[in-house]
């Protein structure tokens, strides 16, 4: 089986080939996505998911804790961006902060009740309170907006210096959006590289051993778990932007479920890469399978099945056995330094 | 006074007694032996000392201070490392970073979050300072779990060694060892023992024997006998005890 010990590199330099081709990718996406009759819009959804994946990696693959409703944070997030634009001041710094600190209040709540649990316990703990969360949403009509949600949250203006960028032009909201998501994965990669880091990945290898050897093992779930609805909620303020508004369905299970696939089949357990692949294969498969039949979903849950059976590395594990990292790679890359 | 000190020490599950009245006193710079045959509450003793368990009754000192009750990770920040009868590895990783992980400077390092841990080269020294006294020099970045069930022995004293306790609780660590891993192990106990105080959990009683400076002999949750090898060599209960005679 490989790991995420395999295939990352222990580096932690902060510009990396993969992370040059990932700028790149979404520095000349909007010219090439309509080229292959894809929609700039597209590209918006993907960017923001893979802000969302990318942190929920951080707790579902590098610490190991099954978080199942983890859209409760990117719903608390889209509603507390668009909360704080029509009661406190449409801006744009101020909604996305106010999106990562209720996102992180949330998790720093829920965080202190999951975190002493492990296995099917911790799992069960994060469906039931994804589901208070979603329920909140639909009942605090007054604050909310119900089952409806928040409508017409505004995209405000990006300042830099005396110029405003108007966000809501797709293009421009686009190169935001990769803006964010390039600072949060070099923030990611430094994090997971870091001593922080490796304390994770060593409770989700053996948190008896963490624990026997110094570690506060529940402290550093509980801090995972609020790093990652921290990101969640960044998504969540630029799902709100995207949207242009904030809805309950973002928190439902379903929705919690489908960042699980997502990082699953990309092979977010064995690649820090793995929610990047995960979340474009999706996209993909709903907008060209989904051309081609109202039945795409059936397909792309029977390749998540054949996944689970065959390859649970995900993509990224395929990746790299067809490049010959998986078995020896890691010792011709430390023999290679 | 030593080093580290039990006394009257009490655990039961439900109704069932398992450590009773349990006293047992481990000196600095000895090797210490627990025996007793299967179920007498050897490894739940362990737990207890440790942290694992709290204790229902009963001190526990080490260095003169009440570690009773304190939690696994305090116990172990404090100096008193310990190694498990079913092999507990971070088994994803590479035998360095298996130690790397367990060293006081990189607990220290734990809350640096964009630090990143390969760019210090003392980490990586002192982590194969420990490989070096396990016998595991040089294999620093093979995965830990393609290693022989003798090297993973070692590796898990090498784990225990890493956060330079000042008692090292081994619990039985020829566990599914052959004869040459045995004597292999023993040779590094033996290297070992003039660095730091040992106490292990034993079945092998030769092995134990052969290392400790003193042994407690622990029969239905008691401490039935204690002395050095040689006392109980000559101890007509102890060598029932230990061959299961006694029911």
């Amino acid at each position: 089986m490989t790991t995420l010990s395999d295939i990352s590199p222990r580096s932690g330099a902060w510009l990396t080939p993969q992370k040059l081709l990932l700028a790149a990718i979404l520095l000349t996406a909007p010219y090439w996505l309509p080229a292959i009759g894809l929609y700039q819009y597209i590209g918006v959804e993907m960017v923001i998911w893979i802000v969302y994946a990318m942190g929920f990696n951080i707790l579902f693959g590098y610490t190991g804790l099954h978080s199942f409703g983890h859209g409760a944070y990117l719903g608390v997030g889209a509603y507390a961006f668009g909360l704080f634009q029509h009661h406190v001041a449409v801006s744009l710094w101020g909604g996305l902060g106010a999106a990562v600190a209720a996102a992180a209040l949330a998790g720093a709540l829920v965080g202190l009740f999951v975190s002493h649990r492990r296995g099917i316990y911790y799992a069960l703990m994060t469906i039931a309170f994804g589901q208070v969360f979603w329920f909140s949403a639909i009942k605090l009509h007054g604050l909310t907006g119900g089952e409806d949600g928040l409508l017409n949250i505004p995209r405000p203006g990006l300042r830099l210096g005396l110029a405003t960028v108007d966000l809501n032009d797709n293009v421009a909201f686009f190169y935001f959006a990769a803006a964010i998501l390039l600072v949060v994965v070099i923030g990611i990669w430094r994090l997971v590289h870091s001593p922080f880091g490796r304390v994770l990945q060593a409770i989700r290898q053996n948190e008896t051993r963490a624990a026997f050897v110094g570690y506060e093992v529940w402290r550093f779930k509980w801090a995972a778990f609020v790093v990652s609805a921290m990101i969640a909620g960044l998504a969540g303020g630029m799902f709100a932007m995207a949207q242009e508004s904030a809805y309950p369905d973002v928190m439902s299970l379903h929705q919690s479920g489908l960042i699980v696939m997502m990082v699953l089949v990309g092979g977010g357990l064995v690649s820090f890469w793995g929610p990047v692949l995960g979340v474009v294969l999706y996209f993909v498969a709903r907008d060209v399978l989904g051309g081609l039949t109202e039945t795409w979903l059936l397909w792309y849950g029977l390749m998540f099945v054949a996944m689970v059976m065959f390859r649970p590395e995900g993509l990224a594990g395929i990746l790299a056995s067809l490049r010959g990292a998986v078995p020896g790679g890691r010792r011709r890359e430390i023999a290679a330094e | 006074m030593a080093l580290f000190e039990a006394r009257n020490l009490h655990k039961r599950f439900g109704s069932r007694v398992v450590l009773e009245d349990v006293s047992l006193a481990f000196e600095e710079g000895q090797v210490s032996g627990i025996m007793g045959p299967n179920g007498a509450g050897k490894t739940t003793c362990f737990h207890v000392l440790t942290g694992r368990y709290r204790p229902d009754r009963g001190s526990i000192r080490f260095g003169g201070t009440d570690i009773a009750g304190l939690r696994p990770q305090r116990i172990a920040c404090m100096g008193i490392s310990r190694s498990f009868q079913i092999m507990n590895l971070f088994d994803d990783s590479s035998v360095i970073e298996n130690v790397l992980v367990a060293l006081p400077e990189f607990r220290a390092r734990r809350n640096r979050p964009f630090s990143s841990v390969f760019d210090d080269p003392d980490l990586l020294d002192a982590a194969r300072e420990v490989l070096d006294q396990v016998g595991l020099a040089g294999r620093d970045w093979e995965p830990s779990v393609s290693l022989s069930y003798g090297d993973r022995r070692a590796l898990e004293i090498g784990v225990a060694l890493a956060a330079r306790p000042r008692i090292v609780f081994l619990d039985e660590p020829t566990s599914g060892l052959g004869a040459d891993a045995t004597r292999n192990l023993a040779a590094l106990i033996g290297r070992l023992r003039t660095r730091y105080t040992i106490v292990m959990i034993e079945h092998d009683m030769r092995f134990l024997f052969d290392l400790a400076d003193t042994i407690s002999v622990i029969h239905w949750g008691q401490v039935i006998a204690d002395g050095t090898p040689a006392e109980l060599a000559a101890n007509k209960w102890v060598r029932r005890s230990a061959l299961g005679e006694l029911a």
